[in-house]
């Protein structure tokens, strides 16, 4: 980028120095979320949620994430067998930002090529009568989930929350229930680093640096430090399949799916679908609620509301 | 075959070295110079095995045709068949191994198996499989290199046959169940038919068969009358053999295609008129079938028989590759392609065309196949029993 510039200039200098201590802030920022659910699930019996004016409250009024954030935690009180997690995505207020899924991507530390929770971008018509939808598609956590009784070493199985989870220490890597899943909300770990064939040139080293500083610190998928590399042995989940948890770990420590955070338009909703009060019961229970690709009999627990 | 040795042995190193290579950089960067992707996460190493294991189950039923149904003209034929059935099917093992992300878990299929997934039944069913062609081959193959008490030639005997009558049905069910293993998946609609079980065991027979029918002509210098009638016998069952599988194949591609509507008709359009579809039409259709229909019915001659037999042994493998990856590069759900990409290994793609490196890893399984073979004929006196040179019992 860079190469037809002869020499360094003291403010080229300092535009790196600014751009370093940038990356350095954003990536800090980037892993609070992640670092924050991993210390607090280190004790989570000792970390009370802190009390919150909201707590376990369901009023109409609130602001959707303040609202949803008491009943998660009204939820969270229950045994784990009598929550059944859920979202509800209002196709109608999405805007096709993508904050979700780069929030995902930053939570789970998900290399490239994995990807728990795309946008798809559909364009409808023929210009000038062209209409754009936008229809993000994380994991369903099916009720019956057609991706779990395919495994080979049962790795992967339907929690009693209703997540559908994935043991990395036990998958094989076969990638049979990638092929079951009617959704493909399901991706191989191939072992790819966001550093692989990076920037070369004069700033390639900052970028490398800023790079490895997303990509080398673990990340706390179902509350465990992973900490992914290839090799002859590879460390998980290099060479797994991976999907969306709903975020699990943040849940189990009080926090909303990041995805749900990050929704800039405020256009997905999460929530106990067992708890009639719920908005996320609401929202599912509204005509225009359709559910992706039903004729699959998987009977999802995503909603969309179009 | 001894004037062809030089021209196998340089194949052979070829294939060692170039292969060699692939499965150092499949241990050493694992998946990433692969071209599946998280969207067609099963390529070519899983076609691959399917036929392995299609030619494993047919040679080991032809062998069962002389061990257990006494068809004696397939006596100079019936344990070179039964040792193919082995390498093949270590051939089979080895490449689906390399296929998982991580093979260092395999054994886990053993000591935590999950009964639900068809993985997890073959998995079991050719490692029985597997110990009972070492066993067959053990007692098929001892008193032919060694001076026996009869009676004990006669117990081997029996325990053979034994042997592959259990066989028989062990491998129809596991060639079966791998029909069953894409056939059970409802969400990819090309898979999802009640008729893969039947069409693998009627192509692993088809394939299987032919590759004997080719050995057996290729490899046999002793062209006296009774391999004459071996391999009328043999062309006669691969003829027969590429009708039903015809049938079948009609069956299965005009069934979804006949009104020209749903997904399934565009996949089978996919495999008609796709970018690739000179597999089916020129390697799977003109090779596999109509040059073999015409030299196996028209001069009927040795060399024909072989020749046919060898393009439909080794043409088959487009029919697996035409089975495994077409079914997965339409998106289930449409826009999904352009949602969001892998800028490093473009693993999310719905495209594939095999790696190089694919090919490498794939050429190494072969020349592993033939290393087999070369200490089979070296060691189990295959070859002798083929060209009928032996003192017979
Ligand atoms: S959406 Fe796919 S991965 Fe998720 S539970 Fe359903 S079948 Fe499994
Ligand atoms: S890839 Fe892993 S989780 Fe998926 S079926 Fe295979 S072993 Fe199970």
């Amino acid at each position: 980028m860079n190469k037809d510039r002869p020499d360094r200039t003291p403010e080229s200098e300092e535009r790196r120095a600014v751009l370093g201590k940038m990356a350095s802030a954003t990536f800090a920022g980037l892993m609070l979320s992640g670092v924050l659910a991993r210390a607090q699930d280190a004790a989570p019996q000792k970390t009370p949620i802190p009390a919150r004016p909201f707590k376990g409250s369901s009023d109409a009024n609130q602001d959707v994430l303040i609202r949803m954030q008491g009943e998660l935690e009204r939820a969270m009180q229950k045994p784990i067998n009598e929550r059944r997690w859920g979202m509800v995505i209002d196709m109608r207020k999405c805007t096709g930002c993508a904050s979700c899924t780069v929030g995902c991507v930053m939570e789970n530390k998900l290399p490239p090529g994995v990807v728990y929770r795309p946008v798809i971008d559909e364009e409808k018509g023929t210009y000038p009568n062209v209409t754009r939808t936008f229809l993000p598609r994380p994991c369903m956590q099916c009720e019956t989930p057609a991706c779990t009784p395919v495994c080979p070493v049962g790795a992967t199985w339907k929690g009693a929350d209703g997540i559908v989870v994935i043991d990395y220490d036990v998958c094989i890597g076969c990638r049979y229930c990638i092929t079951a899943c009617p959704y493909q909300a399901r991706t191989f770990d191939f072992g790819q680093h966001w550093t692989d064939n990076a920037a070369k040139g004069e700033d390639g080293a900052l970028a490398l640096k800023s790079a490895r500083a997303y990509q080398d610190p673990p990340n706390f998928e179902y509350g465990k430090e992973w900490k992914r590399r290839e090799g002859i042995i590879p460390k998980s989940p290099v060479g797994n399949t991976r999907k969306c948890t709903f975020c699990a770990h943040r849940l189990k420590v009080g926090m909303l799916p990041m995805c749900v955070s990050t929704c800039v338009g405020r256009a997905t909703f999460f929530g106990d679908l067992n708890d009639p009060k719920a908005l996320v019961s609401e929202l599912a229970g509204m005509a225009n609620a359709t559910q992706l690709k039903p004729e699959a009999g998987t009977h999802p627990n995503v909603y969309y509301l179009v | 075959m001894k004037q062809y040795a030089k021209i196998i042995w340089a194949l052979w190193i070829i294939l060692a070295l170039v292969g060699g290579y692939g499965l150092i950089e499949r241990l050493v960067t694992g998946h990433q110079l692969a071209t599946y992707s998280s969207y067609v996460p099963w390529g070519m190493w899983v076609a691959a095995y399917i036929f392995f294991v299609g030619l494993s189950s047919g040679s080991f039923l032809l062998a069962s045709l002389y061990y257990v149904f006494k068809i004696t003209r397939l006596e100079r034929i019936a344990r070179l068949s039964l040792f193919t059935a082995g390498v093949t099917i270590i051939m089979a093992l080895v490449t689906v191994g390399l296929d998982l992300g991580r093979m260092e878990k395999a054994v886990s299929v053993f000591y935590r198996p999950h009964f639900t997934s068809l993985i997890t039944w073959e998995v079991w069913l050719y490692t029985a499989y597997l110990i009972l062609v070492i066993m067959a081959l053990k007692y098929a193959v001892r008193k032919k290199l060694k001076k026996l008490d009869p009676q004990v030639t006669k117990d081997d005997d029996q325990r053979l046959k034994r042997l592959m009558t259990y066989g028989i049905p062990l491998v129809i069910a596991f060639t079966g169940a791998g029909g069953a293993l894409f056939g059970t998946i409802s969400a990819r609609a090309a898979w999802h038919t009640s008729l893969y079980p039947v069409i693998f065991i009627v192509g692993a027979l088809l394939s299987g068969v032919a590759l004997m029918t080719f050995m057996a002509w290729a490899f046999c210098d002793n062209h006296d009358e009774s391999w004459h009638e071996l391999l009328q016998f043999l062309g006669k069952l691969v003829l027969g053999l590429i009708c039903i599988e015809l049938i079948l194949e009609w069956a299965e591609f005009s069934i979804p295609l006949w009104y020209g509507v749903g997904s399934e008709a565009e996949l089978v359009k996919f495999v008609l008129f796709g970018p690739f579809w000179y597999v089916f039409w020129l390697v799977r259709i003109l090779l596999g079938a109509v040059l073999p229909l015409y030299l196996l019915m028209g001069k009927k001659d040795a060399k024909s028989i072989g020749i046919a037999s060898f393009l439909v042994a080794v043409t088959y493998f487009a029919v697996r590759l035409n089975l495994v990856i077409p079914a997965q590069v339409t998106p289930e759900l449409r826009g999904l392609e352009h949602a969001y990409l892998d800028p490093i290994g473009n693993h999310l793609s719905f495209h594939y065309l095999p790696s190089f490196f694919e090919w490498q890893v794939l050429m190494g399984v072969v020349a592993l196949g033939m290393a087999l073979f070369y200490f089979g004929q070296r060691y189990l006196s295959l070859m002798q029993t083929l060209n009928n040179r032996e003192v017979s019992r």
